[in-house]
């Protein structure tokens, strides 16, 4: 069943299209990803399922219920914020308890409550400190635990790991899901990191321009993706158009096929071959990119494991001859 | 950072001067409160506490303090009400002429006061026919507003409005809003903006002289009155001393409030 439906929801500030009427059902206890460029109008569509904003038409369900016009404090739902939104004047635990205060529980009940919830997200012993007495990670979990403790029917995240390190932040995704997992909540997610949405995701909506290109499971999001934008957004687009299209693969359209799909110096039959020249080599470590210039007149991106080849033989590889072939099936038409 | 001696010893004395510059001529104040000489003469010819027991006395001190506090408050008040609900529209809310209103708002502090109050004077005396009490307060809101004003508005800016979005966000409504979160995220702000109005209006003397009614005198305008009557100016001397104590005491506490917030 559907938590939340979206209908027809479009925004303007000023003369820009934030949102351009976005149709989304999202299905009790998901996990799902708004995904998109700044700019594109996940953010606004959160922050109008929160209630932060007003939308110009359309309308939001939840429950069933019509909440597109309630204010903020009527709406079952809470919101993990990108900078955290902390409240600086109260310890840990009194941030924790703030929505159940309001809502008017019982001291004892309340106390209980926070308490678990912090333990929750691993941060016990720490009731009494102040928020500028924690680290970024551990504001992020505090903030998590003050919007999960109300049990709210959807959680939102506003880009809820912007801020923290690479190492922290891939932990945290890790912990996230976990949490979502354990509780139970519908999740949404959002985030401009593709492969943040790839990892945590059981369904993407990708935005571009306020619309949705594409709404699907990460995989397919990923393997398949519908348009130009989405292939371009999300993970690194081979894009084959025109004459290099009917060169290569014998049609016209725009094909694209991923980086990791294409072998270099093989050839074979039943798969496409395409020479050219290695005109980029980067070392990545466990792996290394190629940008090869084909002769049938486009760039294409091959990545390949680094499973005996070291550093320095790859780079020796740069403006050499090289032959690029990749399984049929592993190509896309994009419309 | 490690000094060496002589840069310390440089650096102290350098320090040593400039509060030296700033207290001696206070407390040659304080000393001379107490000095039987009237000429205030150096060194002190004797200890009297007569100058003090007769300002204490003084029916025109007694009553400029008490118009001056008065004032002071009242315009004090006026501000802190006016001036956080200025900064709270223009920092929380967008409309047309909100840049414009703003500067409007900040302007009355860097006009010359004797432009205000030559202005204010020409309205009250044309349109209410005479100077009173309130015409003073009036005159001194003015700028305290400012003050006010600017403090909120620098705390809602750097408060951004995630905060209140928060408190919204998890169930509470906009009155609970503003208790818990908004106004004491405000406090320190509207304390720090209502001692500085205080303050301004305390001493203010330009646009006071302007919008005094007769016999309306504040206390900057009675000193500046008996300061040069041989006869007064001990008393005058007692006050300033006087001042000069009293004014410690809302400085150490705004010192103490803050750096009680720093502690937890």
């Amino acid at each position: 069943m559907a938590i939340i439906e979206i209908q027809n929801l479009a925004k303007s500030f000023g003369s820009v299209k934030a949102v351009d009427g976005v149709d989304l059902d999202i299905q009790a206890g998901e996990f799902l990803t708004l995904l998109g460029p700044s700019g594109s109008g996940k953010t606004t569509v959160l922050r109008m399922i929160a209630g932060f904003e007003t939308p110009d038409s359309g309308s939001i369900k939840l429950n069933g219920t019509d909440i597109t016009y309630l204010p903020p404090y009527e709406r079952d739902v809470n919101t993990v914020f990108q900078d955290y939104a902390l409240f600086p004047h109260m310890d840990v635990l009194s941030n924790i308890e703030y929505g159940l205060k309001v809502k008017k529980f019982e001291k004892a009940e309340r106390r209980e409550k926070a308490l678990k919830a912090l333990e929750q997200v691993r941060l016990a012993g720490y009731e009494n400190r102040k928020p500028n007495q924690l680290s970024g990670g551990q504001r992020q979990r505090v903030a998590l635990a003050r919007a999960l403790v109300n049990r709210p029917s959807v959680l939102l995240l506003d880009e809820p790991l912007g801020a923290l390190d690479l190492k922290l932040r891939q932990q945290m995704q890790i912990e996230l899901k976990e949490l979502q997992r354990e509780v139970g909540i519908t999740f949404i997610f959002v985030t401009h990191d593709q492969e943040e949405a790839l990892t945590m995701s059981d369904r993407i909506a990708v935005f571009d321009k306020g619309k949705i290109q594409q709404l699907d499971k990460p995989a397919a999001i990923y393997e398949s993706p519908k348009n130009e934008f989405v292939a371009g957004f999300v993970g690194i687009s081979n894009l084959i158009s025109g004459a290099a299209a009917q060169k290569l693969i014998g049609k016209a359209g725009t094909f694209t096929v991923r980086p990791e799909k294409i072998r270099l110096g093989m050839t074979g039959s039943d798969v496409r071959n395409a020479e050219g020249l290695i005109k980029e080599v980067e070392y990545l470590g466990p792996s290394t990119r190629f940008l090869v210039q084909l002769d049938a007149g486009v760039e294409l991106m091959a990545l390949r494991q680094n499973s005996s080849e070291s550093a320095f033989e790859v780079e020796a590889m740069r403006n050499t001859r090289t032959t690029l072939s990749w399984e049929i099936a592993s190509e896309y038409q994009l419309v | 950072m490690k000094l060496s001696t002589p840069a310390k010893l440089f650096l102290w004395t350098v320090m040593g001067f400039g509060l030296a510059f700033i207290y001696v001529p206070l407390i040659l104040v304080v000393i001379n409160s107490f000095n039987t000489n009237t000429s205030f003469a150096w060194p002190p010819t004797g200890f009297t506490t007569s100058w003090w027991s007769k300002a204490a006395v003084n029916e025109g001190v007694r009553e400029a303090i008490g118009r001056s506090l008065f004032v002071a408050t009242i315009a004090t008040l006026i501000a802190l009400v006016l001036g956080s609900l200025a900064a709270a529209a223009i920092a929380r809310y967008k409309f047309f002429g909100r840049d414009a209103i703003s500067l409007l708002f900040v302007l009355p502090i860097a006009l010359p006061g004797i432009v205000t109050g030559i202005a204010l004077n020409n309205v009250f005396t044309n349109f209410l026919g005479e100077l009173t009490i309130f015409t003073i307060i009036v005159g001194h809101a003015t700028f305290c507003i400012v003050v006010v004003f600017n403090n909120v508005a620098a705390r809602y800016r750097r408060m951004g409005s995630t905060l209140e979005e928060a408190s919204m966000d998890l169930g509470a409504n906009r009155v609970t809003t503003f208790r818990l979160v908004t106004f004491p995220l405000l406090r320190n702000a509207l304390i720090a903006g209502g001692l500085l109005a205080f303050g301004l209006s305390f001493d203010e003397i330009i646009v006071t002289t302007f919008t005094a009614g007769a016999g309306q005198n504040t206390l900057p305008i009675w000193i500046f009155q008996n300061l040069f009557r041989p006869n007064q100016a001990p008393i005058v001397n007692v006050v300033a001393a006087a001042l000069v104590i009293i004014s410690i005491v809302p400085i150490y506490l705004s010192q103490r409030l803050t750096q009680e917030k720093s502690d937890k």
